[in-house]
């Protein structure tokens, strides 16, 4: 049994200990944020958080989580209230067959939580770890600054963000 | 002033490494500086005379088309196996063109530029002028250069040898990189002392043939002693940061990273030969030790340039360090393999409930195996893991938290970093389970606190 | 044999099914394809029977059969292609909304289902808005004069004074009808009317059409939904996974299934013949189960491939068929210069980020199959081969994957799940590959070698081409259950049918071999060779990409020759297509290209521009880019790229722009980046880390795509325009960076450095 943090929501799963966050976020669960890319750190499309930091969830057991605190893309917003990054991605139309995106956005969302204002060169250099085959990497770019601009405004009007 | 060298943490580990630059821990050690004064008193006397170099007048930087192109190839060739550019490049800088930060416990040295600009980088100096300041640490205007540059090893080259280098770097693309003024405490600041510790430590004799060898060893062993410049990271420095070479290739720290002991105490499960040395050089990964990382994945980036041949008379001669390869090394190097199961990895049953054990399992076992489990494409074998069964756990801490990649995305061994998943406990746990699961060694020492000081 | 089939001589009543059975299954799908290709620009036929119907509509000629209108007004359309992330599910709205005046959103589009759509064979060459676009165009159009004329009725007023609007049939004084309210009975079963008689919408009057609209899958991959078929989760699902073996033609010697057979969650493995799979409950259950399956299976494996590094020279000596494409003798003076070259690409992958996936599930003696393959009509015949079944029982969906960029591991998936699926009966079967599985186990483009033997007169003008391609098959589909991984490894199971070129102007390895300049003796070959040592098919653009790489180096070698400018150069052998001039001069005047400025000096920045029209029919793209190379470690380093790009009728600008930005990236990672390695046994690209592509830090600093539209002109295609030009542009560029010509691929660092010299 496995006790879960999981946007901000406790869960429990009744698995295996060393089975990888991803499978339990998809299999168990039934979510769709983090995606099955190659299961070897490789990729990226996996990508969430715990404890605000980009990981590889195919490569977290969920033995290792416990008291921590994990966001996936469903944590960002809903398709009717997309959270900053994602109505950046949508303005930008930053993505092809989209199967990347998610670990994409969730890479940046860390980036984000780190630094308002990354440049273009932290912004490319952060999200090498994340491949793309499609060739959207160019509005990518685009989009997550965007959505700095976004946040920024926002931290701005609303001193309360977080 | 020894060569102890500044590295980037996680070269190329992508992804969840979270950790950027290696601080280094320029603080020292108190023993050390101690121990430097009281050279320096010593050294106080002579300094005055010998201190002082001549200058040789600068030149107008020669045609690049003034050299043949076979010593520009050959030079090239020898600046590969000097591993010059790692030095001499800034991260993301211009190759050659200097700037990049050595941080050393006397303080901060930033390698110069050595391009053939004349401003800033060495398009004035003359042949003899650049063959000085190889064999002699002396700069074109007479000043003495820190040892960081490890002249104490280049000392030993053929002339001819630096005369294909300086071919090779005069005719780079100049750059004009002016790089910025060391930052070295009093009195390390003071040039002249340098003289004073070449007196005791600059070995003027060139390179000597063994003739009861081979010539491959012969080779080898002058590329490895001189160019090559092995023992600025393997062999152990003494208080006055100069190598000590009666513990010559007994490993020592760097930066944080470990230069394993490549003599008869290396701790490889398997004992090193001279043909997988020469695959360890050639491709920075033998499946039957490891891959390179840190410091030596550059030394592996640019021995790529080099022929096999050389890289064949390096390994033999580093092979020899160890002693012959008699009959019981064999045998050890055929048990271990065995011992390791072949392509599965092994599972202790004492170790199986560590607490370790699952996060083994959840994060590592899917490339590099556990009982029975084949992963489509196994890693290394941690059974036969040099870094795991190595004194210090220092090693196997930065390649899991800052994971194993190239920077330049050529092909090549990839391993991602744990640093955000795993939490310091967390890491202790499955390295203490790696090392009682994998090997026969005693655990850790100080596991803790190396975690802790790669985090910073 | 199969060149000389016209698919005009189709009777237009034969299926394709009809003609599996008479063995031309091949020979059939292509052509089918050619001429709905070709259709935009075919000749008017002089008094010819009934003129052709428009795109599919000649596959499928009922309106009903594309569009669908209930009594609610709900409006569904139907299209026989897929969404692969080229964004047509989105394009296709906007096609049947503009024509039959109704709002975008309430438009809902079914994809690919051989239950309600058309057959319309593969999603594939960028013929989505050719075939569909077309079909659905003009049924929307004629739909909405059909709903127009019942409206007229019911008010009684002349039809011409009443128009189709907002999803309302308006009258002159602003009395409206739903949609629904005018859709009694079966008034769209009707038969489609030829183009001439459709009511297309004025260009100039379009709202829709032309605009660029946000895709409509986006939000979902971007906030968690259900987008993918790795998110399509039937209820009682179980996971299975397959151990394929280590290599080509590799024999399952032995396995003990017992141990792994009581492995918790297992629930059944199955060992038919070569092929192994495992089944269990849990996602992660199964990838252990299979991880202990692959250790305990023994395979005896051959050498059977050619040796890596010299691949290149191996390949022109193999058994070849050579097919004559063109062979003009015309007029022109003897060469003043010539040039004998060659080229080479070595394989690429697909490599999609999602590994292939597919569900599949026998019940009550239906087999239902999701798939997210390119065709689902191919896919439902291959499967009822492979579990001998009749066509009717199976039934397959299309679910949007990863990106496939053509025939990767998808159609594999599928026909594992389904095999999978026929001996547990009742359970979905969710087959999720991993990811060695795709890297070692997708249909790779084929490598291929490009001779050109060119000449130029005292003018610099062109005498003539001498052109030969030297490669395998580009396609190995549709095959049946032959060219499914699962039906050739099982006990008694089927070969992959003798693969046929495909004839121009489609083509297959020699696809763009023409080369779109004014050239007076042109010979050009087309060398077929079926070796198949390495498991190969369909890539984005076939040979596209390597002919267009071949044609535009040599145009640049010869431009250096001459002492011309590239751009200038091939203007001025351009002069007879307008369409291309204006393509290559846009693209050249937004990149800022001056003229004499690219040298071949090698001072380490260079510029390079290439052009190409697809298939030599579809769209025009032009690209230049500028690239950076370290004389030290010979990376390249990608500066910038502007490309222009002339798709016919715009549907969806942005929509272009993404494709085409996509192609160029993708092409550069080809070209700077990628090579499938392989020694004598086995393929070594197991992962990314020994087949990387590139990577966010080495993109383009930008990247501008310049949008020509040409309002109601046919639709060209979009999606593999970019790819040709890209390679041959950055080849060009780096020519002129370093001084130095490099004509194999790819142009990896330790290749530049190697060619730079020291
Ligand atoms: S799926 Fe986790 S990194 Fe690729
Ligand atoms: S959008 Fe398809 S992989 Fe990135």
């Amino acid at each position: 049994m496995a006790k879960l943090s999981i946007n901000g929501r406790a869960v429990e799963v009744d698995v295996e200990a060393d089975t990888p966050l991803l499978y339990v976020l998809r299999d168990d669960l039934k979510m769709n944020g983090a995606k099955f890319g190659c299961g070897l750190g490789q990729c990226g499309a996996c990508t969430v958080l715990v404890d605000d930091k980009a990981v590889f969830s195919c490569m977290v057991p969920v033995s290792v989580l416990e008291g921590r605190k994990v966001t996936t893309l469903e944590g960002l917003g809903t398709i009717d209230k997309p959270g900053p990054l994602q109505r950046a991605f949508i303005e930008e139309q930053a993505a092809q067959c989209g199967y990347c995106t998610a670990g994409i956005l969730m890479r940046a969302e860390g980036l984000l939580r780190e630094n308002r204002r990354p440049t273009d060169a932290q912004i490319r250099e952060r999200l090498s770890a994340n491949l793309c085959r499609c060739g959207t990497h160019n509005r990518v770019i685009k989009a997550v600054k965007r959505a700095a601009e976004y946040l920024r405004t926002a931290a701005t009007t609303d001193s309360n963000r977080t | 002033m020894g060569c102890l060298r500044h590295y980037p943490l996680g070269r190329g580990g992508r992804g969840d490494s979270g950790l950027s630059e290696a601080r280094c821990d320029a603080r020292g050690n108190m023993r050390v500086i101690r121990g430097l004064l009281i050279a320096i008193a010593a050294l106080g006397v002579i300094v005055g005379g010998y201190a002082w170099r001549s200058s040789f007048a600068p030149i107008d930087r020669p045609q690049a088309s003034s050299f043949p192109v076979e010593n520009v190839k050959a030079g090239a060739v020898l600046a590969a196996i000097g591993n010059c550019a790692t030095c001499h490049t800034r991260d993301g800088g211009a190759a050659y063109a200097g700037g990049r930060p050595i941080v050393t416990p006397f303080g901060t040295i930033h390698a110069t530029n050595i391009t053939p600009d004349p401003s800033t980088g060495i398009g004035g100096w003359s042949e003899p002028a650049f063959i000085r300041a190889v064999r002699e640490g002396v700069s074109r205007d007479g000043r003495h250069l820190y040892p960081a540059f490890p002249y104490d090893h280049m000392a030993k080259m053929a002339e001819s040898d630096i005369k294909n280098v300086y071919a090779f770097l005069m005719t780079r693309r100049a750059q004009v990189s002016a790089s910025p003024a060391n930052e070295l405490a009093f009195p390390f600041n003071i040039r002249s002392l340098v003289a004073g510790w070449k007196l005791f430590f600059l070995d003027r004799g060139g390179f000597t043939q063994d003739a009861s060898k081979t010539a491959e060893w012969n080779r080898g062993a002058y590329l490895v002693e001189g160019l090559a410049h092995c023992g600025s990271c393997h062999t152990p420095r003494n208080v006055l940061g100069a190598e000590d070479k009666s513990r010559a290739y007994a490993g020592a720290d760097v930066q944080g990273w470990t230069a394993p002991a490549l003599g008869a105490t290396s701790v490889a499960a398997v004992p090193w030969t001279g043909e997988r040395l020469a695959e360890y050089l050639g491709k920075g990964r033998s499946p039957q030790h490891g891959v390179a990382a840190g410091p030596m994945a550059d030394v592996i980036g640019n021995l790529a340039q080099v022929p096999d041949s050389d890289i064949k008379a390096m390994a033999t001669y580093v092979a020899s360090l160890a002693g012959a390869a008699t009959k019981e090394r064999q045998e050890r190097g055929a048990r271990a393999i065995a011992r390791a199961g072949g392509e599965g990895a092994v599972t202790r049953p004492a170790a199986a409930a560590a607490p370790g054990a699952s996060v083994y399992a959840g994060a590592c076992a899917g490339c590099h195996g556990e009982a029975g489990r084949q992963p489509l494409d196994p890693a290394l074998n941690l059974a036969l893991s040099t870094t795991v069964r190595a004194a210090s756990p220092n090693n196997l801490v930065r390649v899991v938290l800052g994971g194993i990649g190239r920077t330049d995305n050529q092909p090549g061994p990839h391993m991602p970093g744990f640093a955000n998943a795993l939490t310091d406990k967390q890491i202790g746990d499955l390295l203490e389970y790696v090392r009682a699961n994998f090997t026969d060694r005693p655990v850790f020492a100080g596991l803790d606190v190396a975690i802790r000081k790669a985090r910073q | 044999m199969t060149n000389k089939i016209k698919s005009a001589k189709l009777p237009s009543g034969l299926s394709r099914r009809a003609l599996i059975a008479n063995g031309g299954a091949l020979v059939v799908g292509f052509s089918l394809s050619d001429a709905l290709a070709q259709a935009p620009e075919a000749p008017p036929v002089a008094a010819a029977p009934p003129p052709p119907l428009p795109g599919s509509l000649r596959v499928a000629p009922m309106i009903d059969a594309w569009i669908r209108i209930d009594a609610a007004g709900k409006i569904t359309v139907l299209t026989g292609k897929v969404e692969i992330g080229q964004g047509v599910k989105t394009a296709l709205r906007q096609v049947a909304a503009e024509h039959l005046g109704v709002p975008l959103g309430s438009v809902t589009l079914v994809t690919a289902d051989t239950a309600r759509t058309v057959n319309e064979g593969y999603t594939a060459g960028s013929q989505t808005l050719q075939d569909s676009g077309t079909a659905i165009m003009h049924a929307a159009a004629q739909a909405r004069e059909i709903l127009i004329k019942i409206a007229a009725d019911k008010l009684g007023v002349d039809a011409a004074t009443l128009k189709a609007e907002d999803g309302f049939v308006v009258a002159a004084d602003g009395k409206r009808l739903g949609l629904g309210e005018l859709v009694a009975g079966d008034v769209l079963k009707v038969k489609a009317e030829p183009a001439t008689a459709s009511k297309l919408r004025d260009p100039k009057s379009y709202k829709v059409i032309g605009k660029s609209v946000q895709r409509v899958d986006i939000p979902d991959k971007v906030t968690g939904g259900a987008a993918f078929i790795q998110d399509f989760r039937p209820e009682g699902m179980l996971h299975a996974r397959v151990v394929r073996p280590p290599s080509y033609g590799a024999k399952l010697a032995s396995v003990d299934t017992a141990r792994i057979e009581t492995l918790p969650g297992v629930r059944g493995v199955i060992r038919d013949g070569n092929f192994l799979a495992v089944i269990a409950v849990r996602e992660f259950q199964a990838v252990k189960a299979m991880e202990q399956l692959a250790a305990a299976a023994k395979w005896s494996e051959q050498p059977t491939m050619p040796e890596q590094a010299s691949f290149a020279a191996w390949l022109p000596a193999q058994d070849k068929r050579a097919i004559p494409i063109r062979d003009v003798k015309g007029d022109a003076p003897a060469p003043a210069k010539t040039l004998d070259l060659e080229y080479f690409r070595p394989y690429h992958m697909h490599g999609s980020i999602g590994p292939s996936c597919g569900v599949a599930q026998f019940k009550d003696g239906d087999m239902t199959v999701w798939a997210c393959s390119q065709g689902m009509f191919p896919l439902q015949d291959a499967v009822a081969q492979l579990i001998r079944l009749p066509k009717d029982k199976v039934r397959c969906i299309h679910l949007e994957g990863s990106g496939c960029y053509g025939h990767n591991g998808a159609d594999d998936a599928a026909a594992d799940a389904a095999y999978i699926a026929f001996k547990m009966p009742g359970v979905p079967i969710r087959v999720q590959w991993m990811r060695a599985d795709e890297h070692l186990w997708e249909p790779y483009g084929a490598g291929m070698v490009m001779r050109v033997k060119a000449g130029i007169d005292a003018k610099g003008m062109l005498t003539g081409w001498d052109y030969e391609v030297f490669t395998d098959t580009h396609s190995t589909r549709p095959g049946g259950a032959g060219s499914t991984l699962v039906g050739q490894s099982i006990e008694n199971g089927f070969k992959l049918p003798a693969p046929q070129p495909a004839p121009q102007p489609n083509g297959s390895g020699d696809r763009n071999i023409i080369p779109p300049y004014k050239v007076a003796n042109l010979r050009l070959i087309h060398n077929f060779q079926p070796h198949m040592k390495l498991r190969v098919s369909a890539l984005r653009g076939l040979g596209a990409y390597s002919n267009v790489f071949a044609i535009e180096s040599a145009m640049d070698e010869l431009a250096a020759v001459a002492g011309e400018d590239p751009v200038a150069f091939r203007l001025k052998h351009l002069v007879h297509d307008a369409r291309a001039t204006d393509c290559v001069k846009l693209a050249a005047e937004k990149f800022g290209w001056k003229a004499g400025a690219v040298t071949g000096r090698g001072n380490g920045r260079g510029q390079g521009v290439a052009y190409s029209r697809y298939k030599g029919l579809a769209g025009y793209c032009a690209v230049a880019v500028e690239v950076e190379v370290d004389q030290e470690t010979g990376r390249v380093r990608l500066v910038r790229a502007v490309a222009a790009a002339d798709s016919g009728t715009v549907v969806n600008p942005d929509g272009i722009k993404n494709q085409i930005e996509g192609g160029i990236i993708q092409s550069a990672s080809w070209t700077i980046h990628e090579q499938v390695s392989f020694d004598r046994t086995r393929v070594l690209s197991r992962d990314w880390s020994r087949y990387p592509i590139l990577r966010f830090s080495e993109t383009f600093e930008s990247v501008e795509v310049h949008v020509i539209d040409r309002p109601g002109t046919p639709f060209l295609g979009t999606g593999e325009a970019s790819q040709g030009p890209t390679g041959a542009a950055i080849a060009n560029a780096l020519f002129h960076a370093t001084g130095q010509r490099i004509r194999a691929l790819p142009f990896t660092a330790p290749r530049v450095k190697a060619a730079i010299g020291v």
